[in-house]
């Protein structure tokens, strides 16, 4: 199928673009509002109590280096989902440069004009208000402006949880192998970001006079992006559904949903990582996981039947350049061992014994292996080294440590791994660009995001797992000069879940009876 | 009138201000002369509280200043210091404003006080839009003065006032200073380590030396009657040139063969210095005698008072 150009695409989701534009300069206005009004009182308190300077500078510079997604992880606990944990985040980001720079700007004044004010008779507080922070404004709103763009940048991994912005486009783009969707999110967030840049270098220069006039209108502009949000903000529904970037865009997904079932959720966006444990805290009712992940059975999740069959089955394999199979004689076979050993049911307790008991990986691939008779101490070969990729969940990490192993036990070639891939579109485009070797990969995946063939064709392929697994591995090769090796035997697919109570409460077993329930008045 | 009354200030183990005592008059400008370090500043940021005494009594007219807030008492008590110390945000209107907005005085008792003080500080009404940066040295100077005369205070602190500017700029607003009938009523402490800038401006100085006051007295006894060595030394090296700003007409008219004819050829008062009359004199150049009737006057005079 042809991709449409750039700007159809944004004719077609000018809606939704200007939804995430306004979310995302909400999310990062309502942070800053909040970085100001907390930040420049501290930074005044601290230029007033120096010796408490380096213990709070500290303390909001260690926030600082806290990785964003960590901090969004931190937040979900306490905060829940939603745009909550977000403007927190966003705060915590935006504190540093504010309080720092109000400390900079008051601890910089000219003590010369300091000794005039006190000298012609100003109190503590009139030197503040006319002296101090008037002339520490430049210094002051670079801060501001700082924070502003660090905002703008951190504010797309609010999709993480579900709070919206135009992080959607972008890790939907990557999900789904659709790179206007991902421009049509990081441009704008781009323009942003200049555009708020070189407002604020604009206010910095003005004299003190202009300031206080802007200062007015500051209140304004900060209630209508407020009022906008509220207004775009959709009612919320009977069941609050939160649905992957991936899952949004795809045919065997919210696509599925709304054309053979005409079911829309109206879910809102949300990274698989926090996903399980927000329907499990209650904080969303429905989520698109996967069929094998272990935290179902951790968390007590329910998983809808597919009683239309929207979501067909999937085999895992790994995706391999059949360059590679030649250039490393014997690879094929190690990595072959692992064909048809595991199947749904020990799919799902293995990742459930890393989602849910925390045990490391590499661990849980060993103990396998070892059971399965399948493990041989490393040989420390010398032939060369095999690089492993891995998307970002657990299952991929488990099998990318199980081939390491099979790869340094049964062959003379070191294995490096590179978990972590942040999407299908990653993972492959490491794969075609040689940055990887090989990677699990699901059929489905192959066929709807990778391949994307038109919709006759799919209906045609995806019938049964073998006859899409026989149609992405001929085409692969075609295409792509790569080759899938033996599916390693389970099926990993798309499946709505809810809380297991809940959904024995509501008496919704299937997708149809979820439809039915949503459209009771 | 301010009364110092054994005062004493240090920092940490450095002693800057010790037992001085001394009085500023009504009407008089009274010069704190010194080495740098010798605790002038510190001795006139006291009077305002920038800087509180450890020990001593400091009263303005009778009243202890402890007994008042810093505040109010500061908006009675004009200051000038050294850099100006405008405020770079505000214009210049709004710089000298800012004591009467203190003061909570209506915008037209403020304007027309500002007008005035242009005119008698000779600053171009176009200036009170411009900002501090905007200004040479001397306009800055002169907006800092106005800021500091604006309230009319009876008491005037200048913390070398001058001493940003280069000696032509310095000489003219000296003189201009002196002229300003704003300043005639007023108790005017000033201090400066420049020793010609003391002469030209004091009725009285203080002369300190390491945070103690040496000698207190006016600018003829401190080259006349010089109570030890120090004084002595501290005014040798210009000394004859302050000789001659120091000693007036009268003092010297007895040694002049005929004073009513320099009188009336210099039309100056008997209260000019000779140093002013012997530049007048000399540029004029149309009486060498006179001139020279002059020097050896002045010559005469001088050896009366060494012997002394």
């Amino acid at each position: 199928m042809k991709q449409q150009s750039f700007w159809a695409f944004i004719i077609d989701q000018h809606e939704k673009l200007l939804t995430q534009t306004l979310q995302h300069l909400g999310l990062t206005f309502l942070a800053l509002l909040l970085a100001v009004a907390i930040g420049v009182p501290a930074g005044i308190g601290i230029a007033r109590r120096r010796k408490w300077a380096p213990l709070f500078l500290g303390v909001a510079g260690i926030l600082q280096t806290i990785p964003s997604i960590a901090l969004l992880g931190f937040m979900i606990p306490v905060f829940g989902i939603g745009a909550t944990p977000a403007i927190v985040a966003l705060f915590i980001y935006a504190l540093l440069p504010v309080v720092r720079n109000t400390y900079t700007g008051l601890t910089g004044t000219d003590p010369a004009v300091i000794e005039a004010a006190r000298a012609l008779g100003m109190s503590k507080r009139q030197m503040l208000f006319k002296v101090e922070i008037p002339l520490a404004m430049p210094v002051i709103v670079a801060g501001i402006r700082t924070a502003t763009v660090i905002n703008i940048g951190v504010a797309t991994l609010a999709s993480f949880v579900a709070a919206g912005g135009l992080g959607e486009f972008i890790f939907g783009g990557i999900s789904l192998n659709n790179t206007n969707m991902i421009l049509a999110g990081a441009i704008p967030a781009a323009l942003l970001a200049i555009l708020l840049d070189t407002g604020i270098e604009w206010i910095q220069k003005q004299n003190y006079r202009t300031f206080r006039r802007l200062l007015f209108a500051l209140p304004v502009l900060v209630a209508i992006v407020f009022l906008t949000v509220l207004a775009f903000r959709s009612t919320a529904p009977r069941l609050r559904a939160g649905f992957t970037p991936e899952f949004m865009g795809r045919q065997d997904g919210d696509l599925g949903l709304r054309s053979v079932y005409g079911l829309d959720m109206q879910a809102t966006v949300v990274s698989d990582a926090i996903m399980y444990k927000a329907v499990y805290e209650n904080e969303l009712d429905v989520i698109s996981g996967y069929s094998t992940d272990g935290r179902i059975k951790a968390f007590d999740l329910a998983v809808l039947e597919d009683d239309k069959h929207i979501f067909p089955p999937y085999f895992a394999a790994p995706v391999v350049k059949t360059a590679t199979l030649q250039k490393f004689p014997g690879l094929e076979d190690a990595l072959n061992l692992l064909a048809g050993k595991i199947n749904d049911s020990v799919m799902t307790e293995l990742n459930y014994r890393t989602d849910y008991l925390q045990e490391v990986p590499e661990k849980v691939a060993k103990d396998f292996l070892v059971s399965r008779g399948l493990y041989k101490a490393p040989v420390n070969g010398r032939a060369g080294t095999i690089r492993i990729g891995s998307k970002i969940f657990g299952e991929q990490y488990i099998l990318a440590e199980m081939y390491k192993m099979l790869i340094e036990g049964h062959t003379n070639y070191k294995a490096d791994t590179k978990t972590g891939l942040g999407g299908t579109k990653i993972c492959f485009d490491a794969l075609t660009n040689d940055a990887i070797d090989f990677y699990p990969e699901y059929t489905g995946t192959g066929l709807l995001v990778l391949l994307q063939p038109s919709p006759d064709v799919v209906a045609q392929v995806s019938k049964s797992p073998e006859q899409t697994y026989a149609y992405v591995d001929s085409t692969f090769r075609k295409n792509y000069g790569i080759q899938w090796l033996k599916p390693i035997g389970f099926n990993n697919t798309y499946a709505l879940m809810m809380r297991a109570g809940q959904s024995g409460a509501l008496h919704i077993q299937t997708i149809s009876q979820l439809k039915s329930y949503l459209e009771q008045e | 009138m301010i009364t110092f009354d054994a005062v004493y200030k240090s920092f940490g183990d450095n002693v800057a201000v010790s037992d001085v005592s001394f009085q500023a008059h009504d009407r008089e400008i009274l010069v704190l002369l010194g080495p740098s370090g010798c605790g002038k500043t510190t001795t006139l940021k006291m009077i305002n509280r920038l800087i509180e005494p450890d020990a001593g009594l400091l009263a303005i007219d009778g009243k202890d200043i402890t007994q008042e807030q810093p505040e109010m008492l500061r908006r009675r008590i004009g200051y000038v210091m050294q850099h100006a110390g405008l405020f770079p945000h505000n214009n210049v209107e709004e710089n000298i404003a800012v004591v009467p907005g203190l003061l909570g005085w209506d915008k037209q008792r403020t304007r027309q006080r500002t007008e005035i003080l242009l005119e008698k500080l000779h600053l171009p009404a176009e200036i009170l839009k411009r900002y501090p940066h905007e200004l040479s040295g001397g306009q800055q100077q002169r907006v800092g003065i106005a800021r500091a005369l604006v309230a009319d205070t009876p008491v005037l602190l200048m913390d070398e006032p001058f001493g940003a500017l280069d000696n032509i700029t310095k000489s003219n607003i000296h003189a201009e200073f002196k002229a300003l009938d704003e300043l005639k009523q007023k108790t005017i402490v000033m201090v400066t380590h420049d020793i010609e800038e003391a002469f030209d401006l004091a009725d009285r100085i203080c002369l300190m030396k390491e945070g103690r006051i040496v000698q207190a007295g006016t600018p003829k006894e401190m080259l006349y009657a010089p109570v030890n060595d120090f004084v002595r030394q501290f005014f040798n090296r210009s000394r004859l040139l302050l000789e001659h700003k120091v000693v007036l007409l009268e003092d010297v008219r007895r040694f002049l063969p005929h004073p009513e004819m320099v009188l009336q050829a210099l039309g100056l008062p008997w209260n000019t210095s000779v140093w002013a009359a012997l530049e007048k004199l000399n540029a004029a150049a149309t009486s060498p005698d006179h001139y020279d009737q002059l020097v050896q006057a002045f010559s005469a005079f001088r050896k009366t008072q060494v012997s002394q």
